[in-house]
């Protein structure tokens, strides 16, 4: 017995001798998965747990049929998910078109890199509930402030990730660009940026993800629509359903951009890890 | 007709964390000739990298100069193409877009720019994979891929650090084969870089051995194995000839030597 925790056992035919972890996970996950639902519907069903702390399966079910027809918290679920949609997508997309660059120029550049890095490097650990005050102060109760507190969580990582990716490109394929006759615009357009694709989509994933974070804490201050603002909105008058069911509904949007930025990033970057 | 001119160059690395400045080069003189396949070999540490980034314009000399047609080479410059070990192509491209990507670069139209490419490719015996990734192909193939890329630049010289030695050994023989034959198909200055004293006598019209502490060129050989090669197509017969032999053990103990002297430095550092 204690030899099968101390000693590695001989491979199977095609499986590497010792590698850690191996083989497929798949079917344990989707086990836990339905477990948990099994037990979902085990503890309210024997009525284990009060209603209050956890609603019945059916109950959230009813509560995602009411908000889909007739809504909850003054508006269609439809609509509180563009809300939210808009607001993280429009923060994603902004964030990709400043985040890339800058990360880009820092490393490749020693002066923007000294500039950016302390700031950066101190804005990041800070939860965005700790600036908000200070963003509705400066910006006020607009739909721009949502944007731009759900935009400076995703920044960070995403500048981070870029600027990561500028050293993954090997020195060699610099020099065989530059013993081409390219220019050192060229080297960052056409060998620096795109040797980073991997490292930026790495970053873009983590962004969408902690966009999705952000969403409750943008949505916590003069907001009338949103999935946040539901979840938030549904928590006062204790209807744990209705905040059940936007969580799940959160979780299952994040889930579906992660499995689209995953997609695309097959089709784009074939040759990550192959190289 | 061009000429590559190493006068008197000297290469001083700055000492790391208050240590001695290392001398990497020390007065190294050479001429490289349109048509001239010269091979550096030497111990590690003798420079041999140094001289070549030297001659890429990767780096300027401590002092003395080189002049390429006269003029000083300042900076990395398309006539003066690299081959390096490995990881110098790019991922992203397939093998015609890789071989493209110089002329690309210069701003050369499309269709120059295919023939060129196909022209090369078919050179280094890749007709067939024009549209294959980089990441798909064999060692070998990538190092021809490589080749294929540096002759689309027409450049007047190669510099090739080490193409081969990360190839096994019987790629490497039919990589080597294919080098002479592209050498004796085209007018250019050859620079090649190897550890494999074999390799250095087969390929090279002219062999510097080249020492370290410092840095400098010891040993200056001509020789005709190449040409031996392409006018009678047997290379292991070459490989086995006496002459080749006697001069394999002859240069290899100059190496050794070096090897030897610097492993002791070691030690006693």
């Amino acid at each position: 017995m204690l030899d099968r925790l101390t000693k590695a056992r001989p491979a199977r035919p095609g499986v590497s001798y010792g590698a850690p972890g191996d083989g497929s996970s798949a079917i344990i996950s989707l086990v836990t998965a339905l477990a948990l639902i099994a037990l979902w519907f085990l503890v309210t069903g024997m009525g284990w747990v009060r209603p209050l702390f956890l609603p019945a399966p059916a109950a959230v079910w009813g509560k995602f049929v009411l908000a889909a027809t007739e809504g909850v918290s003054n508006s269609t679920l439809a609509q509180h998910t563009l809300a939210s949609l808009g607001r993280v997508l429009g923060a994603f997309f902004l964030a990709l078109a400043i985040a890339v660059p800058v990360g880009i120029l820092m490393g490749v550049n020693r002066v923007i890199r000294g500039l950016l890095d302390p700031i950066i490097e101190f804005y990041r650990p800070l939860p965005p509930l700790a600036y908000l005050p200070l963003i509705i102060i400066w910006l006020g109760i607009g739909e721009f402030p949502k944007v731009f507190l759900i935009f400076l969580a995703i920044f960070a990582p995403m500048a981070i990730a870029a600027r990561a990716g500028v050293r993954s490109v090997s020195i060699e394929q610099i020099h065989a660009a530059y013993a081409m006759g390219a220019s050192k615009v060229q080297v960052i357009f056409h060998v620096i940026l795109k040797a980073a694709l991997p490292e930026i989509f790495t970053g873009m994933r983590i962004g969408i993800g902690v966009g999705w974070t952000t969403l409750v804490a943008a949505e916590m201050v003069a907001a009338h629509r949103g999935l946040g603002f539901m979840v938030l909105n549904s928590a006062e008058y204790l209807a744990s359903d209705a905040v059940i069911m936007g969580i799940i509904v959160i979780g299952v949007l994040a889930f579906a951009f992660d499995l689209l930025i995953r997609r695309i990033e097959r089709a784009l970057i074939p040759w990550k890890g192959k190289v | 007709m061009q000429t590559l001119k190493v006068s008197d160059v000297s290469l001083i690395y700055p000492g790391h964390h208050k240590g001695a400045p290392v001398t990497a080069l020390k007065g190294v003189n050479l001429e490289v000739k349109s048509g001239d396949f010269v091979v550096a070999l030497g111990a590690s540490g003798c420079g041999k990298t140094t001289l070549l980034n030297l001659m890429a314009g990767f780096m300027a000399p401590s002092s003395g100069q080189i002049t390429l047609g006269g003029r000083p080479v300042a900076g990395s410059g398309a006539e003066r193409g690299v081959v390096f070990q490995k990881h110098a192509l790019l991922p992203w491209l397939n093998v015609i877009d890789n071989v493209e990507f110089g002329l690309k670069l210069q701003g050369v139209d499309a269709r120059t720019r295919r023939e060129r490419a196909v022209k090369n490719l078919a050179l280094v015996g890749l007709q067939d994979f024009h549209k294959h990734m980089i990441y798909h192909l064999s060692g070998g193939m990538q190092q021809r891929v490589g080749i294929a890329r540096a002759l689309t630049c027409d450049p007047a010289m190669l510099l090739m650090d080490e193409p081969m030695a990360a190839l096994d050994a019987l790629t490497r023989e039919t990589v080597q084969e294919l080098l002479l034959q592209i050498w004796q198909q085209t007018d250019k200055m050859y620079f090649f870089i190897t550890h494999s004293v074999e390799e250095a006598l087969f390929l090279g019209s002219r062999l510097i051995v080249m020492s370290p502490r410092p840095g400098r060129i010891t040993h200056t050989y001509e020789l005709d194995f190449n040409r031996r090669f392409l006018a009678e197509g047997n290379a292991r017969a070459i490989k086995s000839s006496p002459d080749f032999i006697a001069m394999r053990e002859q240069i290899l103990g100059i190496i050794y030597g070096d090897e030897r002297a610097g492993e002791r430095e070691k030690i006693h550092a």
